[in-house]
């Protein structure tokens, strides 16, 4: 119970930290913020990498990590790229 | 490994995503920023890959694998016009990746292994205890519903965003019942949460929550097209972070929480600029129709005999003479691929003294930010794209403002015009320049099918034709002169 508690106040916490640094972010770089956002949100790597390696869970479980990390990857490598190819447009005079 | 210093990496990785993210509000800093952002990515995996319930690399491996080499394929080949499909599949994905996490961590819990698909069906004895006890039993069930159905209807949703904006789908359509249809669907899907919650051990719930939360992803967006598209992808956007903030709390995992509702808050804060940007509510746009209750407006009385059209060598005499001129860019440049010839009829303005800005609306294109990133690949200097609220006031001291493949975020009725649809929408006010060009096919309206009352103004010339070709011979004609 401590712990679901302590992890609702990170949630929260990190939200209004979410607004505070959003809200800064210039619209000119808006695009490269969501491909940017996408490949972080590609730490689902993390909970689908115990899913697909642990070998007490069904058959099933696995098949499902292993869906999971592929999918993850995916946004990890790609968002990341993608935004680096974008943000090394960006040029001054 | 330890499991604190385990949590402690993963605290790392969290600030260097929040510091990577603080890069991205200065161009000059972006890069850097978004490199630091990959750093805290790969040392939470790596210290995952360390963890000892993991003996089994295989799948690991493979699913790596295929995943790095296609994305990297998908992200060094994209076209920059077509970073809004590539957005929508990342959205899709990230979706997927979160609903593939909570059906794992489901049937690892129940320790339900289905050989054929009766056994889908069986309920197997577990006990409640499977999640936990008490609240925090609820709780991780809970947790689990609402990953499900959120990364379902994302994953979903974000391929139907993917087949509109590449023009697969081209029809918009509706589930049949309408909104009335929409929400039955929501409230059944809480409703299988709910059994769920009473009996985490029914699989039939689960499986009938999968099946409405993918219908219900196409159904939101399958009636959803066009300008309003920058609201859906940066919604999608938003629910993709709640879901691996969600899969977090199933996880107890703190860097998932904490970089889920980081993009989470993302795309709310985008869907909300864009709402703003058009005057509507995200209701509105959602489940509504752009032109409701506005009286239909006769196009040939507004244009009747007060459209004047020029031809790129008058364009380009003027232009000749002009101090300023402003260049308004909307989706039809990205379509018609012109922000090279653009860029190139900016250089020859300047190379005669012109100043040459460009005036963005945050609707602008089918993304946001879409028409910045064109205009950066053009290499036209970030210091030039210059946002509504700081472009307006300087439209009086404008000699030429260009208007290329935009229209609603031009039409001075949003601003003159109390019973038009599209009153209240904030707009750049081209009209307020010396002399207007618009590049246009014709006289069509955009997507709020509503005439454009700029197109009949005295100040304003019409040069119809492809976009990319009418700017091509103005730098001609201008580069004679």
């Amino acid at each position: 119970m401590e712990i679901l508690i302590l992890l609702l106040a990170l949630f929260v916490l990190a939200l209004f930290l979410g607004v505070e640094l959003i809200t800064k972010v210039p619209p000119t770089l808006h695009t490269p913020l969501m491909s940017g956002t996408n490949a972080i949100s590609g730490i689902t790597l993390v909970g689908a990498i115990l899913a697909a390696g642990s070998d007490t869970s069904p058959m099933l479980v696995n098949v499902l990590g292993f869906i999971a990390v592929t999918l993850a990857t995916l946004n990890v490598v790609g968002g990341y790229l993608v935004t680096n190819r974008m943000l090394s447009m960006f040029k001054r005079k | 490994m330890d499991p604190h210093l385990v949590n402690l990496v993963y605290l790392l990785a969290g600030i260097l995503f929040i510091l990577g993210i603080k890069g991205l509000t200065k161009p000059k800093t972006a890069v850097r920023g978004n490199l630091l952002s990959s750093m805290g990515m790969l040392l939470a995996v790596l210290v995952t890959l360390l963890d000892s319930s993991i003996v089994n690399f295989s799948y690991i491996v493979a699913g790596v694998g295929i995943g790095a080499i296609l994305g990297s394929v998908i992200a060094l080949r994209i076209q920059m016009t077509s970073m809004p499909e590539m957005v929508a599949l990342l959205n899709g994905f990230g979706g997927g990746a979160s609903l593939s996490i909570a059906l794992a961590e489901y049937f690892a819990r129940l320790n339900l292994d289905i050989a054929s698909f009766s056994d889908l069906f069986a309920k197997p004895s577990a006990e409640f205890g499977a999640f936990g006890v008490g609240v925090e039993g609820y709780f991780a069930i809970l947790s689990i519903g609402l990953t499900v159905l959120i990364g379902a209807l994302t994953l979903t949703g974000s391929v139907v965003a993917f087949t509109k904006l590449s023009e697969i789908m081209k029809n918009d359509y509706s589930l049949p019942g309408g909104q009335i249809g929409n929400g039955i669907m929501s409230a059944a899907s809480l409703i299988t949460v709910n059994m769920l919650i009473i009996e985490p051990g029914n699989t039939s719930a689960m499986i009938a929550l999968i099946c409405l939360a993918l219908f219900m992803g196409v159904f939101l967006v399958a009636p959803i097209g066009g300008a309003d598209m920058p609201v859906v992808i940066a919604l999608l956007n938003s629910y993709s972070g709640i879901a691996a903030a969600l899969a977090g709390f199933i996880l107890g995992n703190t860097v998932l929480i904490v970089a889920g509702s980081l993009v989470g808050t993302s795309g709310l804060i985008l869907t909300n600029i864009m709402c703003v940007a058009m005057n509507r509510s995200l209701a509105n746009v959602l489940f509504g129709k752009m032109a409701e209750g506005g009286e239909a407006i006769d196009a040939d009385e507004i244009y009747a005999g007060k459209v004047t059209s020029a031809q790129a060598d008058e364009v380009a005499m003027i232009l000749e003479t002009a101090g300023r001129v402003v260049i308004v860019p909307g989706y039809g440049m990205a379509m018609a691929q012109a922000q090279h010839a653009v860029r190139e009829l900016a250089d020859a303005m300047e190379a005669r003294g012109t100043v040459v800005e460009y005036g963005i609306h945050p609707v602008a294109g089918r993304m946001p930010g879409h028409m910045n990133v064109l205009l950066a690949e053009a290499e036209v200097p970030y210091d030039n794209l210059v946002e509504m609220d700081r472009i307006n006031p300087t439209f009086d001291d404008t000699d030429v403002a260009i208007i290329i493949g935009a229209n609603d975020v031009v039409n001075p009725m949003a601003r003159d015009e109390e019973g038009s649809p599209i009153y209240g929408m904030p707009i750049l006010n081209v009209d307020y320049a010396k002399t207007v060009v618009v590049i246009k096919r014709s006289l069509s309206p955009g997507f709020a099918g509503l005439p454009n009352p700029l197109f009949a103004f005295d100040n304003t010339l019409m040069v119809f034709g492809d976009g990319k070709k009418a700017v091509i011979d103005m730098t001609t004609a201008l580069n004679q002169a």
